[in-house]
């Protein structure tokens, strides 16, 4: 049984506007970790606190554990949420922060101390319990609030961008930390970022949205290998996919699959010329951009990702080439993936 | 002209430098505010104590040294112990009510609806108000012939007709009189302020309650009301100056009576010492507001410096 599913869910903010979220259906798979990804202002919050029942949908229902959870309060529904600030109880230690959710659920005293300490030692703050948290560190108080969110033991977690608010390098170890954790407790977790490579590396699956509609939901596999539409192509990865107009079709390509024709090994290929513009050096690789002359798609923009080193000269033009077999196909009118189809222009 | 001008402002300059090093300019600058406190509090309070060890009388010919002779007459006075009970009671009734009305007036009005800007206005209008002019308003409303409430009582059924309550004649009536205007008048005052320190809670805090399964009750006074205690209890510290030190209230409403039953430490100091001429006897009864407003004054001070550091 799904833990959380959604039906047609909407949330309409304004009268006669756009929802802010549209007829979403969802359905989270037992254990999960299911990632809400998409840009700022494009529902992934609102629909997590529709989840929350910390707002109330315009139409549509929420499931938790099959059961329509629509009317019921936050409390009622058994979920557990981490929140962006990760709002903390400022005048209660980290003790009495953990232990609040215990208190209100009216759990029996005498167990307060062992769940307290359970969860606190899940998450290594053993030490800091008689600490407030303005004594806290970024990672520490996202540490106080994962404890305070798993000692209730709730059937799922929601999580929105609980990563954003450490600098880059702690970051990266709780992104790790988050992810063992999940390994740990198996509890169904939704994650809200709007960091594609978060979502990639943590989630079991996607589910990317824009101006409140879904527009993929996958394992991070399948949304970067084969995205469903023009917007997902392009949302993730970093460069993002090259979109170029051919015979009436969106062609799209990885920046790492547009490479020097030498090494496209195999047969079916598309050539390019590429007249180089700007090189940058990251270390492992290089960012390669320029625009294409001559053809159909003459004077557009490309970026190319190589990990060789040779050097470019800036102004000249190279033969570069796409297997085939690496170009995706969206309809020019819709955005929509479409069918593989043979092209040439050459 | 302008080239003037520029040149006379850089010569400012220049002197204003040197003068913000000289001390003769930075007392003057400070001297108005000296010889205000000076003036206007310092002198009248050491005069206070002067007076209360003495024998001064509003017309009399000498003042003589008289030692503890006041404060031993006046602790023997009913009539005193009645009026220090007063202040203090009707001080803390007024902040226990005043605190429970202002907060549930600050949550009703912390989320917007139709009409919320009209509706705070109108709480706030009795702040706006004269004290003096208001008590007079509440002496015609408790009026004992013309009082509005003893009409809505009777056209209620709740009193009879021809044997309504007497709101200023009666001890316990008069005195929840006298409570019941404090309140009118600090209400919107406390209100604005815990206003102002709900709204200052994030909204993530009261939220994360909810999803840990705290109720309305216990979001209030777990997490939303001691998160507002450092404003609760400057929001307390005036109502208590307030209401501690009013006479206007007392003196319009009552003018301590029935009995001095409603006399407060300043309308008794004041009926003592000014009306009664007897100002050495009402000197000394004021000199007894002063260990309640140095507490005063030392909490909201440690206040102040909490806040500072914060």
């Amino acid at each position: 049984m799904a833990v959380v599913t959604t039906r047609n869910l909407t949330k309409v903010f304004k009268e006669g506007e756009l929802g802010a979220v549209n007829d979403v259906n969802l359905e989270t798979h037992e254990g999960e970790f299911l990632v809400f990804l998409g840009p700022s202002g494009s529902g992934k919050t609102t629909l997590l606190r529709m989840i929350a029942g910390l707002e109330t949908p315009t139409a549509g229902e929420i499931l938790i554990g099959g059961k329509v959870v629509n009317d019921l309060t936050p409390r009622e529904r058994r979920i557990a949420m981490v929140f962006q600030s990760y709002a903390l109880y400022p005048h209660l230690t980290v003790y009495k922060n953990i232990a609040f959710p215990l208190k209100a659920q009216n759990v029996p005293r005498h167990l307060h101390k062992d769940k307290v300490e359970w969860a606190a030692s899940l998450l290594g703050i053993g030490a800091l319990l008689n600490r407030k948290p303005r004594e806290l560190s970024g990672g520490e108080r996202q540490r106080v609030a994962l404890a305070r969110a798993i000692v209730r033991e709730p059937s799922v977690f929601l999580l929105d961008e609980p990563l954003s608010n450490l600098d880059a390098k702690l970051r990266l170890s709780a992104r790790e930390e988050l992810e063992r954790f999940h390994r740990r407790v198996g509890t169904t977790t939704i994650y809200v970022t709007h960091d594609q490579v978060e979502a990639m590396a943590m989630g079991d699956r996607i589910m990317v949205l824009n101006k409140g509609v879904v527009r993929q939901i996958g394992t991070p596999k399948e949304v970067y290998d084969d995205p469903a539409d023009t917007f997902v192509a392009t949302f993730l990865g970093s460069p993002p996919m090259n979109l170029i107009q051919i015979s009436g079709m969106i062609a799209g390509f990885r920046p790492e699959h547009f490479r020097l024709n030498d090494e496209v090994k195999e047969s079916a290929k598309l050539g390019f010329k590429f007249r180089v513009e700007n090189v940058e050096y990251l270390g492992a690789e290089f960012i390669v951009s320029g625009i294409l002359v001559g053809g159909p798609a003459n004077e557009k923009k490309v970026i190319a990702r190589l990990l060789l080193s040779r050097s470019f000269e800036i102004g000249s033009t190279y033969d570069f080439a796409v297997a085939e077999r690496d170009l995706k196909f969206f309809d020019a009118t819709t955005d929509k993936k479409a069918q593989v189809r043979a092209l040439s222009w050459q | 002209m302008a080239i003037g001008a520029t040149a006379a402002a850089r010569n400012n300059k220049i002197k204003s430098v040197g003068a913000a090093q000289s001390p003769v300019l930075g007392f003057a600058m400070f001297s108005p505010a000296v010889l205000y406190i000076v003036l206007l509090i310092g002198m009248p309070f050491v005069l206070a104590i002067f007076y209360a060890f003495s024998d001064a009388r509003i017309g009399g010919s000498g003042i003589h040294y008289v030692g503890l002779e006041n404060f031993r007459s006046i602790l023997q006075s009913p009539s005193f112990r009645q009026s220090l009970k007063n202040s203090i009671g009707f001080t803390i009734a007024a902040q226990i009510i005043v605190m429970v009305c202002a907060n549930i007036l600050a949550i009703a009005l912390e989320k917007p609806f139709w009409g919320r800007g009209l509706v705070r206005f109108l709480i706030l209008l009795p702040w706006v108000a004269p004290v003096s002019l208001g008590t007079i308003g509440f002496k015609w409303i408790l009026d004992s012939i013309y009082s509005v409430i003893t009409w809505v009582l009777v056209w209620l059924h709740l009193v009879r007709p021809f044997d309504t309550p007497m709101w200023l004649g009666e001890p316990m009536l008069a005195k929840a009189s006298v409570v019941l205007v404090h309140c009118w008048r600090l209400i919107p005052f406390s209100t604005v302020i815990l206003l102002a320190g709900r709204t200052a809670i994030p909204k993530e805090i009261p939220e994360a309650a909810a999803i840990d399964g705290a109720g309305f009750w216990r979001t209030l006074f777990q997490i939303n009301l001691p998160m507002m205690l450092p404003i609760i209890s400057v929001a307390l510290l005036f109502g208590t100056i307030f209401t501690f030190t009013d006479m206007t209230v007392v003196y319009i409403l009552t003018n301590g009576g029935p009995f001095d039953s409603t006399q407060t430490l300043p309308s008794y100091a004041f009926a003592t010492g000014i009306t009664g001429s007897d100002l050495a006897a009402g000197a000394a009864i004021s000199v007894f507001l002063v260990p309640v407003l140095v507490l005063v004054a030392y909490l909201m001070l440690r206040m102040a410096h909490r806040a500072e550091l914060a």
